[in-house]
């Protein structure tokens, strides 16, 4: 583990949303071209630890965070970084999959216009983040329709091609299949597998054999703490904490 | 025995809560019907062509002229020039207290928009005669402002409540993912408003300006006392105008009972129904419209 390029880290994290603290004490650190699973039961705060790096918690008024973030040697919540800059650094998948209500050429095209890239570029990026996606063949002829039209499957799949044509170098992803049938899941969890080698991973997940087909490390949480953290089989197998045993073996959740 | 009673009252409240119902319907088919009925009358006189496109309105001079369009005009000028004003002020305050004012401000000017939508019309008239024409007045040099801007000047403040309200909630109405995908991808504030949110919006936002437009046409003691009420074609708004609604307002209360230009008082109203009817219909197809994008 010590030999691994950190790419993103973060220390002594404190979050609460007015007077309920969400986050305690975080201490925790992502290798590069790995996925990181992050587990634990619901309200254990691993959405809200995943949305503090690309600073989702500025958009709420009453949280208040404090800890060190860093994305290589760059701190994300210095004073005059660009909380845009940020965000097309470190792309986010949500949960629900979320295209605008606009054509499935515009759901990327919105975002390589607002971070300046060139007209001319624009339709090469789009192909190329849609092949990456695994969505091309599927959408080629139709790019201008809604993306609405698609299905479940096929939106997140978007969305996740809208986070890649960014080229950011690290992708949050919040529970990003839970809303989809196995088929579906079973894409998401491939085209995932295949974005490690380009881009550095973080998933938030409640399905653990979703974890442990797909994640290379994994964090246990619980209560807004750090339980455990380490290489996915040792966490599941070998878990040295009690509470990480009974939560992966399904006791509690 | 009991269980009898019980069913007879059961009964007798269903009886009267139909007829409360069937009673709102039952005005509104009144009102309709007395409209039509007296402009059937006036329209049995003169031909509805040239009451629309007639360009003089002076039913006690001679000869006797029933030509509503300087009515009309009136109307329209005074509206859109409302509208100019209150649409985008209307917007941008909804816009600001959607996505940029904390709870504190808002907690503050939600309640002050409804009391901006609770001061009588007399008395925003009074304010045009007595602050806002002078004013008017002074900055153009006319001899006096009691001219067409100061109308819409007047209407727009009082269309903005409505504007303001179906726009905000147009706006918290999209959905919170779309903004979350907006930042996600590095969007700014504005960006994401501007092309995200106001699009997604859309539907609502023009429900609110089609409110606000029903709202403004229908107005009468604001534009009554602010307006100046010339009767000859407007020229501009820097000119005295006088609405329909004015013109009603006005004569109705000397005209003789049952004359032809008692009659063509209510086939101006009859025109007035129409129109409003026809832009809050437009308005609440694109409410629903909204609801059902929304719903979905």
């Amino acid at each position: 583990m010590d030999q691994e390029h950190i790419k993103l880290s973060a220390e002594g994290v404190n979050l609460s949303f007015g007077s309920k603290q969400v986050l305690k004490n975080i201490d925790i650190a992502f290798p590069e071209h790995q996925i990181t699973a992050l587990i634990g039961p619901s309200g254990c705060g691993k959405s809200s630890l995943l949305r503090a790096f690309n600073r989702m918690h500025d958009l709420s008024s009453n949280a208040r965070i404090e800890g060190k973030f860093n994305l290589e040697d760059q701190d994300l919540y210095e004073k005059n970084i660009s909380v845009t800059r940020v965000r097309s650094r470190i792309g986010m998948v949500f949960q629900k999959a979320n295209p605008f209500p606009k054509s499935i050429y515009e759901n990327i095209n919105y975002g390589l216009k607002i971070n300046g890239i060139p007209k001319d570029q624009r339709p090469g990026i789009i192909e190329k983040a849609l092949k990456e996606s695994y969505l091309w063949d599927e959408v080629k002829d139709e790019l201008h329709k809604p993306a609405i039209t698609l299905s479940g499957g096929q939106q997140q799949r978007l969305c996740i091609a809208r986070t890649v044509a960014l080229r950011p170098e690290v992708i949050l992803m919040d529970e990003p299949c839970s809303a989809l049938d196995p088929l579906s899941t079973l894409k998401i969890e491939d085209l995932i597998l295949k974005l490690k080698k380009k881009y550095t991973i973080v998933i938030v997940t409640h399905n653990m054999q979703q974890a442990q087909r797909i994640a290379d490390k994994t964090v246990f949480m619980y209560l807004g703490e750090i339980i455990e953290q380490g290489d996915t089989g040792d966490v599941f197998n070998n878990p040295k904490n009690e509470l990480t045993g009974n939560y992966v073996r399904g006791r509690f959740g | 025995m009991k269980l009898l009673q019980r069913e007879r009252i059961d009964f007798a409240m269903k009886l009267i809560f139909q007829v409360t119902g069937l009673l709102v319907i039952a005005v509104l088919g009144g009102i309709f019907f007395m409209l039509i009925w007296n402009s059937s009358a006036f329209f049995s006189e003169v031909k509805p062509w040239d009451f629309i496109t007639g360009t003089q309105w002076n039913p006690s001079g001679d000869p006797i002229r029933y030509g509503i369009l300087p009515l009309l005009v009136s109307t329209f000028l005074v509206t859109l020039g409302a509208m100019i004003i209150a649409i985008p002020i209307g917007i941008g305050t909804a816009a600001f207290m959607s996505e940029y004012a904390g709870s504190r401000i808002k907690n503050i000017m939600k309640p002050a928009i409804e009391m901006l939508a609770a001061i009588p019309s007399v008395a925003i008239g009074f304010l045009g005669i007595v602050v806002l024409s002078p004013g008017l007045a002074s900055i153009a040099g006319l001899s006096n402002g009691l001219n067409a801007l100061n109308g819409a000047i007047l209407l727009a403040v009082m269309a903005l409540p409505t504007i303001i309200t179906v726009t905000e909630d147009a706006l918290q109405g999209v959905p919170h993912s779309f903004k979350e995908a907006s930042y996600g991808v590095g969007a700014s504030k504005w960006e994401t408003l501007t092309k995200v949110v106001i699009p997604s919006a859309a539907p609502g936002i023009l429900a609110a300006v089609m409110l606000g437009v029903g709202r403004a046409i229908g107005e009468t003691m604001t534009v009554l006392m602010a307006t100046g009420n010339a009767a000859a074609f407007p020229q501009g708004f820097f000119h005295s105008v006088r609405t329909m609604t004015a013109t009603i307002a006005i004569e109705m209360g000397e005209v003789p009972f049952q004359t032809t230009h008692y009659f063509a008082l209510f086939a101006i109203a009859s025109v007035l129904f129409l129109i409003t009817l026809i832009v809050n219909v437009i308005g609440e197809y694109f409410v629903n419209k909204f609801r059902k994008f929304h719903s979905s």
